[in-house]
């Protein structure tokens, strides 16, 4: 073959498992240890719920991300909308698979994605609203990539090696996202009359769930404390600071001020908007229990 | 060949270039975009490419069904992965067809006019998530059968993107038939489901490969040009053949009673397809036809001022550059 | 622009080069639609590369590029460099008529 086909050294290692998708990740969870003992110190109840949490935040933008498929405005946005609804569903299940080991539960990743209600769920409410439109739906993504990646790249150092990885790999993921949001952001907000208008509607529908991702849960405070996770409200000047600067660049301005810091989805209180979406999700795993997929 | 003394100016002489077209067909050798070719060749190269990318997109929206309700997060995975390889092998279809002097605007705009087709695979619905193996392992076997073959064909950008499509395409197929593996190993239910699948999808993967050979009337051409390589009776042929021992190994029953092997032809016996169900579902009353072409409309529509807005961006950023830079 | 006649914002071509690994030309992979360049390079990154790091990519706007005939026999091509895809009809199209 010649040294110039570069399909052939494009194919040679994508550093999936399963090599020879075209756009694939390895589909076998990540070879991480979720046995991996509990840093010292550290409570492992709280070490899971941790994990809940930032699982359930990727599962759940992730699903919503999956319901563009098929109806993205062009089809070179389905795929990088299914790449970034992957690389989240990756993030979410070795941290799930390491909340489940952590508890003493035995609980897999499909036990805790399938067969929890919403009221256990942990996710922030900012990714279980409805997609909306383009405009919002990008929106919602610009700021969720931004303040996961903020908080992924304080988690590289945690404690826990298990969120060490995830948030190593991660990082590197989120940033990718980050930019295709935020070029949505700037194109819509600097695009057309119509276009404008509802990038600005988009920003104000997302802008009162900004406040609970500098919430602190008393999980997060007491992990804060022994290394493991990185404080939320630490995170508030960089990525208000990131988005005011992606706004100005739209032409946009903020909606107005940030909503105060208040814990919500972190402690299950969900709008009913989760239960709708959980149930879709859920409903052939439950129809069959004991089932093998 | 034009005479010596044509130059740039005078009229190219048809039957040479023709002449010149052929040779390099019969001699095994790739006919490029910026070659001469006849109408009538690139005429069928457009409608076929464009009827495989459009399948390709129309495709993602039986399996893109289960997405949201996978239930294992690894199924969801596996299958987001594989309808978003669909996205992709759409768009290097259209790159391919538009290699020959057409726009991907308005193919899809003839696509959801109804004016070009898609595989009448994909306006069959799936009921449940044994459907998603059996396509996997059904569906994605009888499109890997007819395209291997189109990875030699005459027309090379759509050759080249065949290659990269069957090299893809054959993990599609093996992850179907792993989830039926796992399916069958699952509850008596899980059993039943697969079986139901197979049953509602086996005669339509065998009407894939087209009407048979003596009511094919662009066969013959097609394959002069070597546009095709073989026919459709040829092809669906193999894939039974290819397909008895896996069902075999699966546990399922093909809903075939004449279905049996001939050691004297070395091939299986089956019976045809319903026909006219074929003709219908072509002619656009099959039972999702419109739901589909509603959704892949819903989808170009409800895009339009997103494109719209990043085109005025883009013009935006220009006229800006422009400005900061003087001539 | 549009056949059907419509105003469409279409996105234009981009044609995509990929050098698979160091030490190796970049090599044409395929096309895309894109409205800028920006993001034709993302959009090359997920449909061409499989977002592989290592990888560089050159996005070209399909109607930047000029091409000589590849049959140099050919008379009917031989005189002048022009698009790389040429609509191969045997009547001469006026250039100015845009997207033929």
């Amino acid at each position: 073959m010649s040294g110039d086909n570069p399909y052939a050294a494009l194919s040679e290692d994508h550093g999936g498992t399963e090599p020879g998708w075209a756009f694939g990740t390895g589909f076998v969870a990540a070879p991480l240890d979720a046995d991996a003992p509990v840093p010292p110190g550290v409570d492992a109840d709280d070490l899971s719920r941790y994990c809940c949490m930032l699982a359930d935040d990727a599962l759940v933008m992730s699903q919503r991300l999956i319901q563009w498929c098929t109806s993205a405005p062009e089809l070179e946005e389905e795929v990088a909308l299914a790449n970034i609804a992957l690389d989240l569903l990756g993030q979410a299940r070795p941290l799930l698979a390491r909340a489940g080991r952590v508890d003493g539960s035995g609980r897999d990743e499909d036990a805790l994605a399938f067969f929890r209600d919403a009221p256990e769920f942990r996710n922030v409410r900012l990714v279980e609203a409805p997609n909306g439109d383009f405009a919002r739906s990008t929106a919602r993504l610009f700021v969720f990539s931004t303040w996961r990646l903020a908080l992924f790249d304080r988690l590289r150092s945690s404690a826990d090696p298990v969120l060490a990885a995830v948030a190593a790999k991660g990082v590197n993921e989120l940033a990718y996202h980050r930019e295709y949001a935020a070029g949505w952001v700037i194109r819509l907000g600097d695009g057309t009359p119509l276009s404008r208008e509802r990038m600005a509607a988009g920003l104000a529908e997302v802008w009162p769930d900004l406040g609970e991702l500098f919430a602190v849960h008393p999980v997060e405070a007491r992990l804060v404390d022994g290394a493991v996770a990185a404080d939320p409200a630490g995170l508030r000047v960089e990525v208000l600071g990131v988005v005011e600067q992606v706004v100005r660049e739209a032409t946009l301005r903020s909606p107005g001020p940030v909503p105060p810091a208040v814990v919500a989805g972190r402690d299950g209180q969900h709008s009913g908007e989760l239960a709708s979406l959980l149930a879709e999700m859920q409903a052939v795993a439950r129809a069959h229990p004991g089932a093998s997929w | 060949m034009a005479t010596a003394t044509g130059r740039a100016t005078a009229p190219p002489d048809e039957a040479g270039l023709q002449a010149h077209f052929e040779a390099r067909i019969s001699g095994e050798q790739r006919i490029e975009p910026r070659d001469w070719m006849p109408e009538g060749y690139r005429k069928t190269l457009i409608r076929q490419i464009a009827q495989h990318a459009h399948s390709e997109i129309i495709g993602m929206q039986p399996e893109g069904d289960w997405l949201t309700r996978a239930p294992s997060l690894r199924r969801k995975a596996i299958l987001l992965a594989k309808v978003q390889d669909e996205a992709g092998h759409g768009l290097y279809l259209y790159a391919a067809a538009e290699t020959l002097g057409v726009e991907r605007a308005d193919l899809t705009q003839r696509l959801i006019n109804g004016r070009q087709k898609y595989s009448s695979i994909f306006n069959y619905p799936t009921l449940s998530f044994a459907d998603v193996g059996v396509i996997g392992w059904l569906v994605d076997g009888a499109a890997i059968c007819n395209q291997v073959p189109l990875c030699r064909s005459s027309y090379g950008p759509y050759a080249r993107a065949m290659v990269r499509i069957c090299k893809e395409e054959s993990f599609h197929q093996r992850q179907g038939y792993e989830l039926l593996m796992r399916m069958m190993e699952g509850t008596p239910a899980q059993r039943e489901m697969v079986q139901d699948a197979v049953d509602r999808w086996w005669w339509p993967a065998l009407m894939m490969f087209g009407p048979p050979d003596a009511e094919s009337p662009n066969t013959r051409q097609s394959m002069a040009w070597r546009i095709k390589r073989d026919t459709n009776d040829e092809l669906r042929q193999r894939f039974v053949d290819m397909t008895v021992p896996q069902a075999r190994r699966l546990g399922v029953t093909l809903p075939d009673p004449e279905l049996r092997w001939n050691a004297e032809r070395g091939h299986h016996d089956f019976g045809q397809p319903d026909w006219e169900e074929f003709k219908r579902v072509i002619a656009g009353d099959g039972p999702c036809n419109a739901e589909r072409i509603a959704r892949r409309r819903a989808a170009h529509d409800n895009g339009a001022w997103v494109r719209e807005a990043a085109v005025a961006h883009a013009a935006k950023r220009r006229a800006r550059t422009t400005e900061e830079v003087p001539a | 622009m549009s056949a059907e006649g419509e105003p469409r914002g279409d996105w234009p071509l981009f044609e995509v080069f990929v050098r698979g690994k160091r030490g190796l030309n970049h090599v044409h992979v395929g096309s895309l639609h894109a409205a800028d360049a920006e993001m034709a390079l993302r959009n090359a990154r997920d449909l061409y590369t499989r977002r592989n790091e290592g990888v560089s990519i050159w996005v070209v706007p399909a109607e930047a590029i000029s091409a000589s005939s590849p049959d140099e026999k050919d008379p009917f091509f031989a005189p002048s460099a022009d698009k790389v895809y040429r609509h191969p009809t045997f009547y001469p199209i006026p250039e100015d008529v845009p997207h033929m």
